[in-house]
């Protein structure tokens, strides 16, 4: 042990959680030090953030986190989450899930919350094992669609990359996405024979390109390539504040009657 | 909408149960409007942006449930109201409600079924789906409204039982009592007691979410108090932690069923009329409960005394009660709208001596008071 602990650490339940449960070559812890250094960045207080996920190996994140944090059902983290927020707007809502469980059985949910735009960051850890079984789609163009008011992709290879979209995720007002592309060498890689993890993470680096990059390649160009950035970033109203709104206007007009 | 202390008006069900839950100080409200119980949350989506309550429409009874977990571990007083269909749908969420010990209210207004059934007639299917719906071994804790007065009041005890016992409360009731339309004159305001979840006075570090309580049940911390703690639904220690030592899951199972059978006097609620006088008995619930007292008076202008019995909390169901009130009559009369739910209950509790028959109705109308009187005829 160093006499100077990482400042990792006081985001961590470092001395009751440990070792993970992850596997060798899994990405998802690389995702977890992401969420660590944007929440630094940010200087938000420990107390404040409720990091709520559902099922999977992404959603076992939240344990090893020294925040308030919710350990759900399958699908369900965006739903519990929704209650969290709703019930105290103060709180910074987080939701990480995998990609079977925000877009799989979680499906509905993603889709409704982000059309409600209810302040809550969404991180799916995209490891394909959910796309294994069927034919995966574009998770940012169907959130984009949905009216996600920040959507992005980046991938565990390109760290300091994702730390600021994960940041930029967590500052936008309103439901939030990042889908991060992560090696898992032990299902999808093996079954599919793409290598151990060093092989999956230079896939990540080789078939991915950056937005900008994107934008001035063919769509023959861009198939199969994987592309990382900011992909939608608009303005639309927070449902939590227009709630506040309404319950303002309630009383106004009971207040009226009473008169 | 206000609740009208100390008033008296003609009241619907499903009213006085959002009545009863703002008396009771619910402060949270998510669903998906379902007949016969939409009534409920249309009362309270007008009524609780007045108070800076929050009421939200999900895309489903799923998510219904699970936003109403994830308010009450933010500290809020939380309620959701659903029928058959959905009832169905939430309960992967009781069951984790119950495992991770949160309280909240769900109103249960069955409809008959299976499936969609006859929509939206009366039935009284979801007994036993109240009881044993969710998947493992659980707590359950299920009220059964017979009247509109009623209907606010077991709400109000509802979220008390809820916050008492850090767990999830069902308030069942049915078609017939959740449209019906009553003179009901309400409580005062100080009438009524409104019991808050005990909160920890521990210092944070040394916060136990599920610590051992010789009530069973630990005080709780919400999300932002400062507290930081977990919650899932695998099976935990005391912090909330992930385990599978067996010491530490017997403890928490056990204690979870503690909860409940150690406790049954604050639970366990009955009405009982003529039972002790008479050698047959009427059981029954619900809107069947206002047949069965109509079936008793009836039979009483043709000189025949019965007995009815009636449970109010349907679970932790009265096995002491039963067995002391009815093991010795000739015959117990169990009418239902079901194919027989909770004569299997008497069944269990009465010897062989006891006569237990059935009578019983799935076509989505009431049982009528002649239908049983009929019943009671035969035997006597």
């Amino acid at each position: 042990m160093p006499a100077q602990l990482p400042y990792e650490y006081k985001y961590l339940r470092a001395k009751k959680k440990f070792p993970h449960v992850w596997c060798p070559g899994c990405g998802i812890g690389i995702v977890m030090g992401s969420i660590i250094r944007a929440v630094d960045a940010l200087g938000w207080n420990k107390n404040d953030i409720v990091l709520v996920s559902g099922i999977g190996c992404t959603s076992r994140m939240p344990v090893y986190f020294d925040f308030n944090t919710l350990h759900t059902m399958h699908g369900r983290a965006l739903a519990f989450a929704t209650g969290v927020k709703l019930a105290n707007p103060g709180l910074k809502v987080i939701a990480v899930m995998g990609d079977g469980d925000a877009l799989a059985i979680g499906g509905n949910h993603i889709i409704h919350s982000a059309r409600r735009n209810i302040e809550i960051t969404s991180i799916i850890v995209n490891n394909y094992n959910y796309g294994m079984i069927e034919p995966g789609f574009d998770t940012c163009r169907l959130l984009d669609a949905a009216g996600a008011v920040f959507v992005a992709r980046g991938t565990v290879y390109h760290v300091i990359e994702l730390d600021g979209l994960i940041r930029q995720a967590m500052e936008k007002k309103g439901l939030s996405v990042v889908e991060v592309m992560s090696p898992c060498p032990t299902n999808y890689g093996r079954a599919n024979r793409l290598g151990g993890a060093v092989e999956m993470m230079k896939g990540l680096r080789d078939g991915s390109v950056n937005a900008a990059q994107a934008a001035k390649l063919s769509p023959e160009e861009l198939k199969g390539r994987i592309v990382r950035g900011v992909l939608a970033d608009r303005e639309a109203p927070e449902y939590t504040e227009l709630y506040a709104d309404l319950c303002r206007r309630a009383r106004e007009k009971a207040s009226e009657v009473d008169e | 909408m206000r609740v009208p202390w100390g008033e008296t008006r003609l009241v619907q069900g499903n009213e006085a149960i959002a009545l009863g839950a703002l008396a009771s100080g619910v402060n949270f409200f998510a669903g998906y409007p379902i007949t016969p119980s939409t009534e409920v949350a249309e009362m309270l989506a007008r009524s609780l942006p007045q108070g800076d309550g929050a009421f939200i429409q999900m895309e489903d009874e799923i998510a219904s449930v699970s936003a109403v977990m994830g308010a009450s571990l933010a500290g809020a007083r939380a309620m959701t109201a659903t029928s058959g269909p959905g009832f169905s749908l939430m309960q992967e969420g009781i069951g984790f409600g119950c495992m991770a010990e949160i309280p909240f209210v769900l109103v249960d207004v069955m409809r008959a079924g299976p499936s969609t059934g006859l929509p939206t007639q009366v039935a009284q299917g979801d007994v036993m789906q109240a009881r044993w719906g969710t998947h493992g071994d659980h707590p359950a804790i299920v009220l059964c409204p017979a009247s509109v007065r009623e209907c606010f009041d077991l709400t109000v005890r509802a979220f008390n039982l809820s916050e008492t016992f850090r767990t999830p409360v069902i308030l069942l009731s049915d078609e017939v009592v959740g449209h019906m339309r009553e003179r009901v004159t309400f409580p005062k305001c100080e009438e009524v007691a409104v019991i808050e979840r005990p909160v920890p006075e521990t210092p944070t570090e040394w916060y136990e979410h599920y610590h051992p309580t010789p009530s069973n049940v630990s005080p709780m911390a919400t999300y932002g108090s400062g507290y930081r703690f977990h919650v899932t639904g695998l099976t935990h220690d005391r912090q909330g932690f992930p385990t599978r030592r067996r010491d530490e899951v017997d403890e928490k199972l056990a204690r979870l069923k503690a909860k409940i059978t150690r406790r049954l006097d604050e639970l366990v609620e009955i009405r009982t009329h003529d039972v002790e006088k008479s050698s047959v008995v009427i059981f029954a619930y619900g809107s069947v409960y206002r047949s069965a007292l109509a079936a008793q008076v009836q039979l009483a202008k043709k000189n025949k005394r019965v007995g009815v019995f009636r449970p109010v909390t349907l679970w932790p169901f009265p096995d002491m009660e039963t067995k002391e009130l009815l093991d010795d009559k000739d015959v117990v009369i169990v009418p239902e709208l079901n194919q027989g739910q909770l004569i299997h209950e008497i069944e269990r509790l009465t010897s062989d001596s006891v006569r237990v028959i059935p009578v019983q109705r799935v076509d989505g109308y009431e049982l009528t008071p002649e239908e049983i009187v009929s019943a009671a005829m035969e035997v006597m």
